[in-house]
């Protein structure tokens, strides 16, 4: 019980303050690049899930953080498409978590994985999209 | 100085950092700054209860679950049941990936299967803690649909990656 306790303590510990930055963050640039956002996202099938993946590749933290940066951007006109990339990569596709993933399960392990990861997150959210609108 | 800069965690700086950004915007344009900030409190409200939620369900999967047991069946011989086991694992498991690289490499040395391990890596955001605050915002529909694709995309990359590093180290 006190170990469950501790480990979910540290993890809010560890969280707050980057959720927080992170929030301060978004609420600063999108007022900044909104007008932007429907010029480099235009609803393409490719271009608009390769910039997400892209973004979300580079970006750091669990995947919280991405629904909430995801939200945001949906919010301010970003398609679904380069949304769903992004919070796919943000979890999948680790650049900054790199050089640690070689050290500790191998380069060759860490360069398949993450490569293969970043090419199903553009499949995915393609896949995803057009299932959903199917559904709708 | 910088002594004290060291000991601070990155993400405490992180959000120092933004702080005095928010200061220097503020000198700069007064107005932008404060409509900034109105807005970022009423994220921060929006998203207050979705955190204590997500934050109760981590309590439980940590309470419940313990790495030890995913541990003892995910091995060499392990079979559908090391699939079952990995797939659940990841599902009711949290943690930042950090946190589970070393713990992975470890089981790697041990003779866990490099398939499985990619499953277990893959499946961050199918998880039970974080469930609710994807559904939040982005609906009920892409959560099931996108949940449903990063299952089937688990299984398929762990089996690939396996069968590419297998047929490469031997």
């Amino acid at each position: 019980m006190k170990a469950a306790i501790r480990k979910t303590i540290h993890s809010l510990k560890m969280t707050i303050p980057m959720v927080i930055g992170i929030l301060l963050l978004i609420n600063l640039l999108n007022p900044l690049f909104r007008k932007f956002y429907p010029l480099i996202f235009t609803d393409h099938y490719v271009f608009d899930p390769l910039i997400g993946a892209v973004a979300g590749s580079v970006s750091f933290g669990i995947p919280i953080f991405s629904y909430v940066v995801g939200g945001e951007l949906l919010k301010t006109g970003v398609s679904l498409l380069a949304v769903v990339a992004f919070i796919l990569s943000w979890s999948m596709v680790g650049l900054v978590m790199l050089p640690l993933e070689i050290s500790l399960l191998g380069k060759k392990f860490a360069i398949l994985r993450n490569s293969l990861n970043f090419f199903a997150s553009i499949i995915i959210a393609i896949l995803t999209v057009i299932t959903l609108q199917l559904f709708q | 100085m910088i002594f004290f800069l060291k000991k601070i965690p990155n993400n405490y700086k992180f959000l120092i950092l933004m702080i005095l950004i928010y200061f220097i915007f503020g000198f700069i344009n007064f107005e932008f700054t404060v409509s900034c900030l109105k807005n970022f409190y009423e994220n921060i409200i929006k998203i207050a209860p979705i955190f204590f939620v997500v934050y109760v369900l981590m309590f439980f999967a940590n309470y419940y679950v313990s790495i030890e047991i995913i541990q003892r069946h995910m091995g060499h011989n392990s079979g559908l049941k090391g699939w079952i086991f990995t797939i659940l694992g990841s599902i009711i498991i949290s943690g930042p990936p950090y946190v589970l690289f070393p713990l992975l490499g470890d089981l790697q040395k041990a003779g866990m299967k490099n398939s499985l391990i990619v499953a277990f890596l893959n499946n961050k955001n199918v998880q039970i803690s974080f469930l609710p605050a994807m559904v939040y915002y982005f609906g009920l529909s892409l959560t099931i649909i996108v949940s449903v694709y990063i299952l089937i995309f688990t299984v398929v990359s762990g089996i690939l990656v396996g069968r590419l590093l297998d047929v490469k180290t031997s």
